[in-house]
């Protein structure tokens, strides 16, 4: 009995010191400070505690299929004239809402085989569907296919935002993807409460394109000057803004020479004026194409056009005219030194592959995380002296132990939190509360039915046991009810009900410890050492 | 020291007051849910913008109003926060913005007119909103103390702090900065392109609508399956009429408690969801300390009546009862009095539900028990108690 009972102690305090260690590691010193600060390295609050951003985002999907489609339009128009297929038209019916179809008129009845086998043959166009039969014919983009590119949309995104907000140099970001709804993205900075300029560079598609331009380098005043001067808009154009400080019109062609993903490499730079410029370096394959343009189409080959267009997230940020051929250097002029830094963040974490809008925004300043930290924390403090005082007094002896047991059972959970990086928010503070209510009901519990077994005049010992015994039963069911409950919680949670369940499962399982196994163990030794028919303090 | 001692107490005797209480109550919240102020739901669950401004003045209601209406914002609510004299306000705006817009659009809106509304009005230049960032690259690219970037890195941490920790966020003048231990070439540096605005948002929740729709919808899934989890488990352990008849102990606490935050509108946001997670917890487990008394009574107490056994099950267990919900509700109750404004309706939930759940378990979970065995006699004319098995698969055997 003596043995084992040193067994078990030796037993609760590796299993004290495991958790100690969890809570503060390897302190850098002893004083107050120290701990505090060991501790906050080890367990970190939740925004809702120490302030900061958390954004989610929306991915707008279908631009990314739109994108595809628009490819697959053109192949297959190419392709159709290639083959001397006769066509009225290759377009997408309804861009916005189904950005997956894409409708064929006008073909002749004699060459719907020849249709089929473009089909077929070319790769990119092999996770289509056709369907129809005379002259029109509908091209759909296999489900699987268009969700395949919705993830990787939404993959690609993560990895664009997390390179931007890790290059800000923000402390602790966290960028994943939401589990709620399907193509969202979550966003959090602790300590951050100044996030416009933030959320723009995240916002912003960082979409590089350069585009012929029509007309001048300058651009027009207004939207009905250009019509005038083409009585209309010259074919496969559009109208673009100019970004500031030119906000002017532009028109440039509808397909850009050089795409999103065509910059290897951009640096901030100084022109021949000392102003700031962004100076990138294109992939060795859009270089070529580009090459290819402007040997093309620059002032000496006599185009009417000999004009370029660098576009920023659909703006254009800069026009001029072609000199000469240019190879894969380019270099944007005309900003502000904050925004030349920004843009080459922008174009070196590359571009988001569709854009994004924000659908919510929770910004906690950094005074009232401050506030509520302190305020939480003398509260529930006094709440829990209050409590171990009057087990105290109520319990006498046993309340010690009761104490004891609580203590142990923070401990415990706090070491937890510690070893498994967990987050402690609001909810979670809840897991703990309720956990610290479930410790105390424990002891309860096995008190009173200690003292009804002395009452019915059982001695000590017996008691003590028959009590224990007959507690068991009901903390079990007790236990197991609430964490089958944390435990659905935790599947169909998401962040902070996610945060409750594991504070409050892990809370629990420490307190079966506590309360039955370490309350046990000392109430043995204290029996060990009562002369037989010594009364008990409870 | 003992508080109850063989208490005698005839529970079932007062169901009827039990049940007049019960249903006052829950007619009142539900009353309340749908005639007069519905279910308040924090901005998570029903969208919108919720911005809490600190005014270093005592704001004046009607002015801010006044501003938002300029800057075309007209159904904004506009309400005092906190104590009269931490001049606090909280500006609520329904969900406006369409689906297909950003949903921070509106929180913009409102700090732009609350600066129009004093004499400035780019917010991007206002201390009391610019952060570290703003602060280091301003500091740095003006050069006013002709030091290294680190040294401005480690002024704008200092600003920061003094406004955040020692200030609640709100500075009042450039001169306070000096004071502070600001070296007065960047203050007056600082001074020449940035001004301080007479508030602080030291909290900012914008939510799109389909957002709210999810959530919602989430919360609620998760607290359903919880119960019905529940429900099988004390199904396996107990029978089934156990497990009922704690789910709508739960139930009817839930609905109590919910119906109090419809009284008093006060709104139900994630966190107030996590407490009443918490109370159906605690009330489930107050109601299994009951039924698992009844469960050993009703093997050893053959001869009597189940009113008599439930009756006696309750005292016997009262003690501890009161006990635990008393030791509960004053960690509680510290934290509603003294816990702030983030944890007030947290708390409240909290307050509110433990009086509840360990009502409930008394007064309804125990007596539907008896109720249900008094229905069944009367539909068979037999008497079968809902006795649970006396041992088999799934038990646990009491060690003795």
């Amino acid at each position: 009995m003596q043995k084992n009972l040193i067994l078990k102690s030796l037993f609760i305090i590796a299993v004290l010191l495991v958790f100690v260690y969890g809570i503060f590691g390897i302190p850098g010193s002893f004083s107050l400070d120290g701990l505090k600060q060991s501790l906050l390295k080890r367990i970190s609050l939740g925004l809702d505690l120490k302030g900061g951003s958390h954004l989610i985002l929306e991915v707008e999907v279908k631009e990314a299929v739109g994108a595809e489609t628009d490819h697959a339009v053109e192949l297959l128009k190419e392709q159709l004239q290639k083959n001397n297929v006769h066509f009225n038209d290759v377009s997408k019916p309804d861009p916005d809402n189904h950005p997956e179809q894409i409708v064929i008129k006008g073909i002749s009845a004699d060459a719907s085989t020849q249709l089929r086998s473009i089909v077929t043959e070319q790769s990119a166009l092999q996770s289509y569907d056709l369907a129809g039969g005379g002259d029109t014919y509908t091209l759909t983009m296999k489900p699987s296919a268009a969700n395949d590119i919705k993830d990787r949309t939404v993959e690609q995104s993560i990895e664009a935002i997390n390179l931007r907000v890790n290059t800000l140099g923000l402390s602790e970001p966290l960028v994943e993807r939401h589990g709620l709804g399907d193509y969202q993205i979550l966003v959090q900075l602790p300590g951050v409460d100044d996030i416009t300029r933030v959320k723009d560079i995240i916002k912003s598609t960082g979409r590089l394109e350069i585009r012929q331009a029509f007309g001048s380098a300058q651009g027009f005043p207004s939207e009905d000057s250009i019509r005038q001067r083409y009585q209309g808009l010259p074919p496969n154009t559009v109208i673009m803004r100019g970004a500031p400080p030119n906000e002017g019109y532009f028109v440039v062609a509808r397909i850009p020479v050089v795409g999103g993903t065509d910059v290897r490499h951009a640096e901030v730079g100084q022109d021949e004026y000392g102003q700031p410029t962004v100076n990138f370096t294109l992939t060795t394959a859009a270089g070529n194409k580009f090459a290819a343009f402007t040997g093309a189409h620059n002032e000496k080959t006599g185009d009417p056009n000999p004009f370029l267009a660098i576009v920023l997230d659909n703006k254009v940020q800069e026009a001029a005219s072609i000199q000469e051929q240019i190879h894969e250097n380019g270099r944007i002029t005309h900003m502000p030194e904050q925004r030349a830094k920004d843009v080459a963040l922008l174009l070196n974490s590359g571009a988001l592959p569709a854009s994004i809008k924000y659908i919510q925004e929770s910004t906690v300043g950094p005074s009232l995380g401050n506030d509520s930290i302190r305020k939480g924390v003398h509260a529930s403090v006094a709440g829990m002296l209050a409590v171990m005082i009057f087990m105290l007094i109520y319990y006498r002896g046993a309340g010690i132990n009761a104490d004891l047991a609580l203590i142990l059972n923070l401990v415990i959970l706090l070491g937890f939190m510690g070893f498994s990086g967990a987050t402690l928010t609001l909810p979670g503070i809840a897991g703990v509360i309720l956990t610290v209510g479930m410790g105390v009901d424990s002891n309860v519990l096995i008190f009173e039915r200690i003292r009804e077994e002395l009452r019915h005049g059982k001695a000590a010992a017996a008691a003590v046991d028959q009590g224990f015994a007959r507690a068991w039963v009901t903390i079990i069911d007790t236990h197991v009810t609430t964490i089958v409950s944390a435990f659905i919680l935790f599947i169909f949670g998401t962040g902070p009900v996610k945060g409750f369940a594991v504070t409050l499962t892990f809370g629990l399982m420490a307190n079966l410890f506590t309360a039955v196994f370490v309350s046990r163990v000392i109430f043995d030794a204290i029996l060990t050492r009562k002369q037989r028919g010594e009364a008990l303090s409870i | 020291m003992e508080f109850f001692r063989d208490t005698q107490i005839d529970f079932l005797g007062r169901k009827w007051y039990f049940l007049s209480f019960s249903l006052i109550f829950s007619v009142a919240g539900l009353l309340s849910m749908f005639f007069w102020h519905g279910v308040p739901l924090g901005v998570e669950f029903r969208g919108g913008t919720v911005i809490s401004v600190m005014f270093a003045q005592k704001p004046d209601e009607d002015k801010i109003r006044t501003a938002l209406d300029k800057a075309g914002i007209h159904n904004a609510r506009i309400q005092g926060l906190g104590a009269a004299g931490e001049n606090k306000e909280l500006i609520d705006l329904p969900q406006s913005a369409s689906a297909n817009t950003d949903a921070d659009e509106a929180k913009y809106q409102i700090i732009r007119a609350l600066e129009t509304s004093g004499t400035h009005q780019d917010f991007t230049k206002d201390l009391n909103y610019a952060g570290y960032d703003v602060m280091r690259t301003a500091l740095a690219s003006r050069d006013p103390l002709h030091k290294p970037p680190e040294e401005y890195d480690r002024i704008a941490r200092q600003i920061l702090d003094y406004r955040d920790k020692t200030k609640q966020g709100l500075l009042r003048s450039f001169d306070e900065l000096k004071q502070a231990g600001i070296p007065a070439a960047a203050a007056d540096s600082l001074a020449q392109e940035y001004f301080i605005s007479d508030f602080h948002v030291y909290d900012a929740q914008v939510v799109g609508p389909q957002v709210g729709a999810q959530l919602r919808k989430q919360a609620l899934l998760a607290t359903l399956y919880s119960l019905a989890g529940m429900l099988v488990y004390l199904w396996f352990r107990f029978e089934l009429i156990y497990g009922v008849a704690a789910v709508v102990a739960c139930f009817h606490d839930t609905l109590i408690t919910v119906g109090a935050f419809s009284l008093t509108n006060t709104p139900i946001t994630l966190t107030v969801i996590a407490a009443i997670l918490t109370l159906i917890g605690y009330s489930m487990n107050d109601t299994i300390v009951v039924f698992d008394r009844i469960r050993e009574n009703v093997k050893m107490m053959r001869r009597e009546s189940l009113s008599e056994i439930v009756n006696r099950s309750i005292n016997q267990t009262l003690s501890r009862t009161i006990l635990t919900s008393g030791l509960t509700f004053l960690t509680v109750l510290s934290l509603y009095l003294f816990g702030g404004e983030v944890l007030h309706g947290f708390s409240l939930a909290l307050v509110i539900g433990i009086l509840i759940g360990t009502y409930s378990s008394i007064a309804v979970a125990a007596p539907m028990l008896v109720a249900y065995q008094d229905w069944r006699i009367r539909r068979s004319g037999r008497s079968p108690v809902p006795v649970p098995a006396q041992s088999g698969k799934g038990k646990v055997r009491v060690k003795v």
